[in-house]
């Protein structure tokens, strides 16, 4: 038969169950997951996660050919009616740090369309029903959609190198500029986890993302200077935290006065954080 | 290998109460599974057996009443609870993407063991549930057999106290569930306390020493699988002539007979078949020579045990709510 010992259900006493288990790490009396033992939950989840990435590696595509078709998209097409003819290199600088605020909303869209997806699946049911802190599941999305944004930002500023940008500051600046932007779209990544959980169906999910995204993505300083807009789009587009993004970035990038949208985004980021992620997790342990 | 089992209850349920708007999916349930027994949960589709399975795991909050598992409240103590605990759902709750020893390996993590401990609890359940040829296989590949298989060494890595298997043999063909069936036994025979909803009586029959019989969140019966049966009565043989014109010739020897069941044959002329209730095995061997000794040429017969309509019928006097459950168990041959 086989080497399982097996553990006495310590029914009617007080006495713990799953005593003498295999398991190493004690719980805590009351249960609760210590921070070790969380940390090493998240990464047994993240791993799943790129583990399904691995299997279908289709699922990279938005996050390899976004970028490229974008910025192609932006620089040809826009490039020389914001710039001026012949000055595409100009545009690329202006557009490059805005697109890097586009990847990551655009990939915590897909955030939000895969766990409504996985929701369907009752591997979420076993998670559930593990001594696991609940919202381990949801950072561990998370911590592998920053990976598939990372990688659309190096593939996004690898083309705008070819297409002729050049850093006018440092690699630290364009590294402060990378982070803010994980920042913010960790913070966004909870807004479509909690959309992904509250919508019945992935589509749903998929058309109201589109609903929030559009206003935002193209009233904001991300493809052109606010400056030509009449007021009351402009007074939007200096609230738009994709604004603030874009030029917190932008200026990281180029040079300029960058501690007002810095501090913007970041206070941007922590608010959105603040109020979606606890209700995401909620959202996800009563999910019937 | 195997455990004593002890008069202490592992699960025990009062009074719960489950509503989804005005839908009552568990009304008032009581029930007790004793430490290392398996308890059936029969049913028809929309009684409440899934919805009890999910309290039970803390997946749902119920409304009222209590229930502890393991001596732990599923409300109050839900943490300490899912330690004990191993769930094998309707539908196989294993990440397709990810193969056979990726799943389980994910599952030791989970559970705090170590890399080199979940590496070798993984590759032991593979290896215990038959699945080490398809360790490196997504799991999305498997067959239905082997999916089930791979959802219980997934329950089975943590070494539940108690297991609850909700209808785990549903939609399987007959050869498979078979094959779930045998490590379920071998389960129990482990010492597992286990909680097993379905909708088959002859599942019940195989694995559960108790049954609780439920319809629209209540409990209609409760008692040892044998004392139901009696209840609800044993096997039907059903026996189609080739001539039908002879059916109640067939009948009224029976009768003669004057055994208890057998003298209880009735003639259905519409399907031309004769059902014979079966007591014993040896009533069941006496009816065949009989019926063989006289010369009724036979083109069909098979036995059956009574199906959750039957059943339900003998215990309420009504059919079940679930309409389209009439499905037999039968072993037939076409003779």
């Amino acid at each position: 038969m086989s080497t399982t010992t097996v553990t006495k259900a310590a029914a009617g006493t007080s006495g713990a169950p799953g005593a003498g288990s295999a398991r190493p790490a004690a719980p805590t009396a009351d249960g609760r997951i210590g921070l070790r033992a969380n940390l090493r939950h998240i990464g047994a989840l993240a791993r799943r996660n790129a583990l399904q990435i691995k299997q279908d590696p289709e699922s990279m595509f938005d996050a390899v050919f976004m970028p490229i078709i974008f910025i192609l998209l932006f620089v040809y097409v826009f490039g020389g009616a914001i710039s001026g003819k012949g000055n595409n290199d100009v545009y690329v600088n202006y557009v490059t740090p805005g697109l890097m605020a586009m990847m990551g909303m655009n990939i915590a869209m897909g955030v939000g369309v895969g766990i409504n997806d996985d929701f369907k699946k009752g591997v979420m049911d076993r998670f559930r029903t593990m001594p696991i802190a609940r919202s381990s599941v949801l950072i561990a999305k998370i911590v592998v959609e920053l990976g598939r944004m990372l990688i659309a930002t190096a593939i996004l500023l690898g083309m705008g190198f070819l297409l002729g940008l050049s850093i006018h500051t440092s690699v630290l600046h364009l590294l402060a500029a990378i982070g803010l932007s994980v920042v913010f779209g960790a913070s966004l990544m909870w807004i479509f986890i909690l959309l992904g959980l509250s919508l019945k169906s992935a589509q749903a999910v998929q058309g109201m993302a589109m609903l929030v995204l559009m206003p935002l993505q193209f009233g904001s300083s991300i493809f052109a200077p606010t400056t030509t807009m009449p007021g009351w789009l402009e007074t939007f587009t200096d609230y738009n935290p994709l604004s603030n993004l874009a030029d917190a970035a932008r200026n990281l990038i180029n040079g300029g006065a960058v501690a007002h949208s810095v501090w913007m985004t970041l206070g941007w980021s922590l608010v959105i954080t603040l109020v979606t992620a606890p209700l995401a997790v909620s959202r996800f342990r009563k999910k019937t | 290998m195997t455990r004593s089992q002890t008069d202490a209850n592992a699960i025990e349920v009062r009074g719960l109460v489950k509503h989804f708007g005005e839908t009552k999916a568990l009304d008032g349930v009581d029930l007790d599974v004793r430490e290392g027994t398996v308890l059936g949960v029969l049913g028809p589709n929309g009684a409440g057996k899934t919805t009890l399975v999910r309290c039970l795991s803390t997946l749902l909050v119920p409304d009222a009443g209590t229930a502890t598992v393991a001596g732990y409240d599923v409300v109050r103590q839900p943490r300490q609870l899912r330690r004990t605990i191993g769930l094998t759902g309707q539908y196989a709750s294993v990440d397709e993407k990810l193969s056979g020893f990726e799943n389980l390996y994910m599952i030791g993590r989970l559970l705090d063991l170590s890399r080199a401990d979940a590496r070798r609890r993984a590759d032991e359940m593979l290896e215990r549930f038959s699945l080490t040829e398809a360790a490196k296989r997504p799991a999305m590949n498997y067959s239905g057999g082997m999916r089930r298989r791979l959802d219980l060494a997934a329950s089975m890595i943590g070494r539940p106290a108690v297991l609850y298997l909700d209808e785990p043999t549903t939609g399987l063909d007959p050869r498979t569930r078979n094959e779930v069936w045998d490590e379920v036994k071998l389960m129990v025979s482990e010492g597992v306390t286990v909680l097993l909803t379905t909708q088959y009586m002859e599942e019940a029959e195989q694995l559960a020493s108790e049954l609780t019989v439920v319809d629209r969140g209540k409990v209609i019966a409760q008692g040892e699988v044998d004392e139901l049966k009696a209840k609800v009565g044993g096997r039907t043989l059903k026996v189609r002539p080739v001539d039908p014109a002879r059916l109640p010739e067939m009948a009224a020897a029976l009768r003669e007979t004057g055994l208890d069941g057998v003298a209880g044959a009735t003639v259905v002329p519409d399907e031309g078949a004769l059902y014979v209730p079966i007591l014993t095995d040896q009533q069941l061997t006496a009816v065949v020579t009989l019926l063989g000794s006289r010369g009724f040429g036979i083109a069909h017969i098979g036995t059956h045990l009574p199906s959750l309509d039957e059943v339900f019928l003998a215990i309420t006097g009504q059919k079940t709510t679930g309409s389209e459950l009439s499905d037999t168990t039968s072993e037939e041959v076409a003779a």
